[in-house]
């Protein structure tokens, strides 16, 4: 039956790219090694073969290049999809991201429109060291006029691929790495999930958990062993982090009490201090104790596999934090 | 190369406005009466004006930081264009770009820009999307000397001519990148030696001869649009203004005596008095020109000064496009 079909969260991202090509027209993909070679992650495959060197194009190594090629491609009225191979390599092209990208719209007071989607694969756990490892999505989500996508499963990678290609912004979607093999049942059909709307991954009553991409895999083998222990967690995944689903996050911490953030970002200055920020303006009076924020430490990442083991948050960082905030109790007045 | 008589002027009349709208707004800098950065085009009126007089109107260009010439001659609106280096409601950017970003994306003007190189990469783009439509279009890239020193100017370059892209490289060579000589920051006299390291053709033109410059695009552009792919065209030219602001002589980094020496090669008049040489022109019609653009300039100083400025309610509007394509899903 095609409804149970399943793929991986690569094949995930490429069929969404395939079906939006095969409808649109002015859709284009333009990156190092995507072409016959299939991207190094694989997630290019075949759609050279099936669409022509002349939609999909292989470019020199040349960051600020191709995402400036997304940008006067998509200002002048194509759909351009447009792939940085590693995250770490958007500070090679930060001036089109940041300054181009994200600002021409409103610098030319509304008359223009960039419908481009960076495609880029982030995060850690491959043992690929300090400059192919990070989780620079802080960064991004701190630009107004950028769109910033992380998905945690499957399902969500093909729908929230489709959203972004048919946004008429700038959206950065962030593939995990550690998650490209993931599997599971996906809609053969096209379907769009919204940018910034979250998902309970998980109904719970004692604690929010608010994670993404492959943290919010973790947090859920986290959650089903607190389950054991009696401690029901809620699991938000905001998929989306700019725009940010800020009243799905703040309605499950009026409900819980009690919030964990997770991210495999470096936790100073990464989204988690934005996220306790919003829940403490917004729902302060509901919480029994401090969010919790879990985050990898203030150093580059790590090479050795002995080391990022300990440098990356887990499942067990996440019970760990869990159970501590559950031992905190603020005394209502 | 035969320049027609109709072509003559319409050379003209793009520097002509330039020249006015640039000392206008020196004027209204003088006058504190511009907020922010300026950047003055006067001196390189033949560039602009010759390289976009080869253009089509759906032909693209990208700018720089030195951007108002380009937008005058792509056709920019005088009303617009003063409105909004005042920051007014009724500017080009509705008073959210100013000076350095100065865009009329329906003209193909695609923008002034505040970094140094950027430009370049984003008509890459525009010349991407010209072929994958293939409506002929071209696009242009303007930048100067100092800017292929720097990242972005490679990439573009290289980028172009791997994908053999309809697009012309127009450097505005003007000695100075900033407040430094050229001779300081790079080892090579020419920047159109540079072209070779890429794959593509080069010609150096005398930036002060709007001719000379205008017969180089001709060449350039249609090269590009019949599918003969990227070529640089390096004008030597200078500018008469500081970097910034509207002081033109006792500048630290530079002699007072190079001004006159290039002033006396002023674009303009020399174009006048040759056209006025070989009959093209008389100094009563010439005089008749400078005289109706004036007139356009004093409206548009009162269209702009008449114009309201953004209410504060704008600051967050225009940051994202509402809408998504309809296309391809059944939403």
């Amino acid at each position: 039956m095609s409804d149970e079909r399943k793929l991986s969260y690569g094949q995930a991202f490429n069929e969404a790219v395939s079906q939006m090509m095969e409808a649109d027209p002015d859709v284009f993909c333009a990156g190092e090694d995507i072409g016959a070679f299939g991207g190094v992650f694989g997630t290019f495959l075949g759609l050279q073969a099936k669409f022509g060197e002349h939609r999909v194009v292989d470019t020199p190594i040349s960051e600020q290049a191709i995402v400036g090629l997304g940008v006067g491609a998509s200002v002048t009225g194509l759909r351009p999809i447009v792939d940085l191979m590693f995250m770490d390599f958007i500070c090679v092209a930060l001036d089109q991201i940041v300054n181009q990208a994200a600002k021409l719209k409103y610098m030319f007071g509304g008359e223009a429109s960039l419908p481009m989607t960076i495609t880029t694969a982030g995060g850690g756990g491959l043992s690929a060291a300090a400059q192919h490892s990070q989780s620079l999505e802080a960064l991004l989500c701190h630009m107004p006029g950028l769109k910033v996508v992380m998905p945690s499963n499957p399902y969500d990678m093909k729908g929230l691929m489709i959203s972004c290609i048919k946004d008429n912004n700038p959206t950065v979607m962030i593939k995990h790495k550690r998650l490209l093999g993931m599997s599971a049942v996906v809609p053969t059909e096209a379907y769009e999930i919204p940018l910034g709307k979250g998902n309970i991954l998980r109904p719970g009553t004692d604690v929010t958990i608010v994670a993404y991409a492959r943290m919010a895999n973790e947090a859920l083998i986290a959650a089903a062993e607190l389950a054991k222990e009696g401690i029901e967690c809620e699991i938000i995944d905001p998929r989306t982090l700019q725009p940010l689903d800020t009243d799905l996050i703040v309605d499950s911490a009026q409900r819980t009490n009690r919030v964990v953030v997770v991210h495999e970002a470096v936790r100073f200055g990464g989204l988690g201090g934005e996220i306790a920020s919003q829940i403490q303006e917004l729902a302060f009076d509901y919480l029994d104790a401090p969010v919790t924020r879990i985050g990898a430490p203030f150093s580059p990442v790590p090479f050795s596999p002995a080391l990022e083991q300990h440098y990356i948050p887990d499942a067990k960082t996440i019970l760990a934090g869990v159970r501590e905030i559950m031992q905190r109790n603020v005394i209502r007045g | 190369m035969e320049i027609s008589t109709t072509k003559q002027f319409d050379l003209h009349r793009r520097m002509v406005r330039i020249r006015l709208f640039e000392e206008a707004a020196g004027r209204l800098a003088e006058a504190n009466r511009l907020p922010g950065f300026l950047h003055l085009y006067v001196g390189e009126e033949a560039v602009a004006s010759g390289v976009c007089g080869a253009l089509n109107d759906d032909d693209h260009i990208t700018s720089t930081h030195r951007g108002h010439g380009h937008l005058v001659a792509k056709g920019g609106d005088f009303n617009r264009m003063m409105a909004e280096l005042m920051g007014k409601a009724t500017g080009y950017c509705k008073g959210k770009g100013g000076s350095m970003h100065i865009s009329d994306t329906s003209l193909g003007m695609l923008g002034a820009n505040g970094i140094v190189g950027a430009g370049s990469p984003i008509a890459v783009g525009a010349a991407f999307a010209n072929r994958y439509r293939g409506r002929g279009q071209v696009a242009v890239a303007f930048f100067g000397d100092g800017s292929t020193n720097i990242g972005a100017f490679h990439e573009a370059a290289n980028m172009a001519c791997a994908l053999h892209l309809p697009i012309v490289f127009a450097c505005e060579n003007n000695e100075y990148g900033e407040f430094t000589p050229r001779h300081k920051t790079m080892a090579i006299t020419d920047i159109v030696d540079r072209a070779a390291g890429y794959g593509m053709p080069g010609v150096i033109v005398d930036g002060m001869d709007v001719i000379a410059v205008h017969e180089a695009a001709v060449e350039a552009v249609e090269r590009a649009r019949q599918g003969g792919g990227p070529s640089l065209i390096e004008a030597k030219t200078y500018r008469y203004y500081n970097h910034h602001g509207i002081q033109n002589l006792g500048l630290k980094y530079r002699p007072d005596e190079e001004v006159a020496t290039w002033k006396q090669r002023d674009p303009i008049f020399t174009f006048e008095d040759r056209m006025i040489e070989n009959g093209v022109a008389t100094r009563e019609k010439v005089d008749e020109i400078w005289a109706e653009l004036r007139q356009d300039i004093e409206t548009a100083i009162q269209f702009a000064d008449d114009s309201p400025y953004p209410t504060p309610d704008q600051i967050m509007v225009d940051v994202y496009t509402k809408s998504s394509t309809t296309i391809g899903t059944k939403s």
